[in-house]
């Protein structure tokens, strides 16, 4: 019921504004640059659990562990034998150990991002003074950053062992720093992906289960085609293959240029030609997933 | 014991939007690459072996039965909207068992269906090797679908403990540790289908007997579990 009230208040001297008191923030204004790297740290932090509850740092942590401990084994192993060599190249080890790996970019993928979607929380982010270029490039950041943690602290436990066991120093240390930039690629080419599925969906779970299955799926068809076509006796065939997951791409950049025995079957890894092609397809596939991911996030909100 | 209208909501959880397409590419990937196969390694009946039982019992059916079974009451514990579910005048074993319902139904039609054209494909069905995996991938629903959906209501990370299972003791555990292959749901199930195929080319490390028990039992543990935990459900804070 609107009922017409007369005017409240007569116009003339009596109606003025009152100053309650508020008052301008004149302090230090930190800016975008300040934004993104909070936004980048608190990320990696998130990563790992820390800054959140006790039951979510649990798997990362356990994945963290499950990580180190064959290493830890190996080193023990290799000081007791005196063995000559390491029982496991520093390039293999994230090879055998891509389950785990899979596991941590799909549990903490979507941890990175859905949870954003999911409370709405993106609107206000992008209320900072921050662009999508910057959230895309923070989380991209923390999450490989995350994943180069987990793939690197292995190799350096294999590394302070190995010189401890006093292996052959240059060897070990030009063996070390292969693995460094391989693990360095797998990092930036598993974030991109976790990230990009992950961000499709704003259910966590789902996010868990597609980019798992991206991953496997696809290293699972890849390794069966190939062990088809190796039995077929086209080696041509198994390096091309290659091509279509993940983790055959990053060893097979890293049989071709890092000095890395291939996990293929038959043994056989791409040569110097073929390997340009996978080092190209690598980086154009990041380029793709930080393209696709400026592309999901021009739009905020679902 | 059967709710209609719950039965329709988990539907379209599982399947509304855009979820039906993850669903769906992972059945779509093993015909592509069963056509690939055919078309490069012509009919095999070993080749169609390692590809139905390395590819679609071993990853496919776990990958679906995690999806399917956990996202049939994961995500509705997880943003508390089950309790709008609970306040209505249904049995909570009643909603378990329809959500486990429409869990088996989606994962056989998923995994199963695609397995069974798969095999077609393969090598047309030679030694009876497309059915018998089809008969492992319809058992194996079942008890994937009934493990998960506990699973479901046991945690909030169901989806990452689910494919633990699948992928790390299935697989890994299986492969390294031949005690581990007696409690693996896919072991019992190649059991089963060891009994359809005429060859020797499925096999199981679990004799049928112990198989059908063990099948049998973790399906209604799991089932009756899921209802108890249903009854006394504490819904969990955001973390």
């Amino acid at each position: 019921m609107a009922v017409e009230h007369p005017a409240a208040a007569p116009p003339g001297d009596q109606s003025r504004i009152h100053n309650i008191g508020y008052r301008s923030y004149d302090g230090p204004r930190l800016g975008r640059a300040y934004a993104r790297r909070s936004l980048y740290s608190q990320s990696l932090r998130g990563a790992y659990g820390l800054g959140r509850s006790a039951k979510s740092k649990v798997l990362p942590m356990l994945l963290f562990v499950v990580m180190c401990v064959p290493a830890a084994i190996m080193v023990a192993v290799a000081v007791a034998t005196k063995a000559n060599d390491l029982p496991l190249d520093y390039t293999r080890y994230a090879i055998v150990m891509q389950a785990v790996i899979s596991l941590y970019v799909a549990s903490q993928a979507p941890q990175s991002v859905s949870r954003d979607l999911r409370f709405k929380t993106v609107p206000l982010y992008f209320s900072r003074p921050i662009e999508t270029a910057d959230y895309v490039r923070a989380k991209y950041a923390a999450l490989a950053s995350a994943l180069f943690v987990l793939t690197a602290a292995p190799l350096l436990v294999l590394y302070v062992g190995a010189l401890l066991a006093k292996l052959d120093f240059a060897d070990q240390t030009e063996g070390f720093a292969q693995g460094l930039v391989s693990v360095a690629l797998l990092s930036l080419l598993f974030a991109g992906i976790g990230l990009v599925v992950a961000s499709v969906t704003p259910r966590r779970g789902f996010g868990i289960a597609a980019v798992i299955a991206v991953l496997t799926i696809s290293y699972g068809a890849v390794s069966t085609l190939q062990a088809i076509a190796d039995v077929q006796d086209s080696s041509g065939a198994v390096v091309w293959i290659g091509l279509f997951s993940p983790i055959t791409l990053v060893d097979g950049v890293q049989s071709a240029f890092l000095g890395a025995a291939s996990a293929f079957p038959g043994g056989t890894g791409p040569g110097t030609g073929e390997g340009v092609v996978y080092v190209l397809v690598a980086l154009g596939l990041i380029a793709a997933a930080h393209g696709l991911l400026m592309r999901r996030y021009k739009k905020v909100g679902l | 014991m059967y709710d209609p209208t719950v039965a329709r909501l988990t539907y379209r959880a599982l399947l509304g939007r855009r979820r039906a397409l993850i669903l769906g590419a992972l059945p779509l990937l093993l015909l592509v690459i069963s056509v690939a196969v055919r078309a490069l390694a012509g009919a095999d009946d070993q080749t169609t072996a390692d590809v139905l039982g390395g590819l679609a019992l071993a990853t496919m059916v776990p990958i679906i039965g995690v999806i399917a079974g956990t996202g049939a009451i994961g995500p509705e514990i997880d943003d508390g909207s089950v309790v709008y579910l609970l306040s209505k005048p249904v049995k909570r074993p009643t909603i378990i068992f329809t959500k486990l319902i429409v869990a088996i139904a989606v994962t056989m039609v998923f995994s199963a269906v695609p397995t069974l054209i798969a095999g077609l494909v393969l090598n047309g069905n030679g030694q009876q090797i497309a059915v018998a995996y089809t008969v492992a991938a319809l058992v194996a629903s079942i008890a994937y679908a009934a493990v998960f959906l506990l699973l479901g209501t046991v945690s909030r990370h169901a989806v990452v403990f689910g494919l633990v299972y699948a992928l790390v003791w299935e697989a890994l555990f299986g492969s390294l540790v031949p005690g581990a292959r007696t409690l693996s749901v896919q072991q019992w199930s190649l059991a089963v289908a060891h009994k359809v195929s005429d060859g020797q080319l499925v096999t199981s490390d679990v004799g049928l007997p112990t198989a059908t028990v063990l099948l049998a039992a973790v399906t209604v543990l799991a089932t009756w579990y899921a209802g108890q935990r249903l009854r006394s459900l504490t819904l969990a804070g955001e973390e």
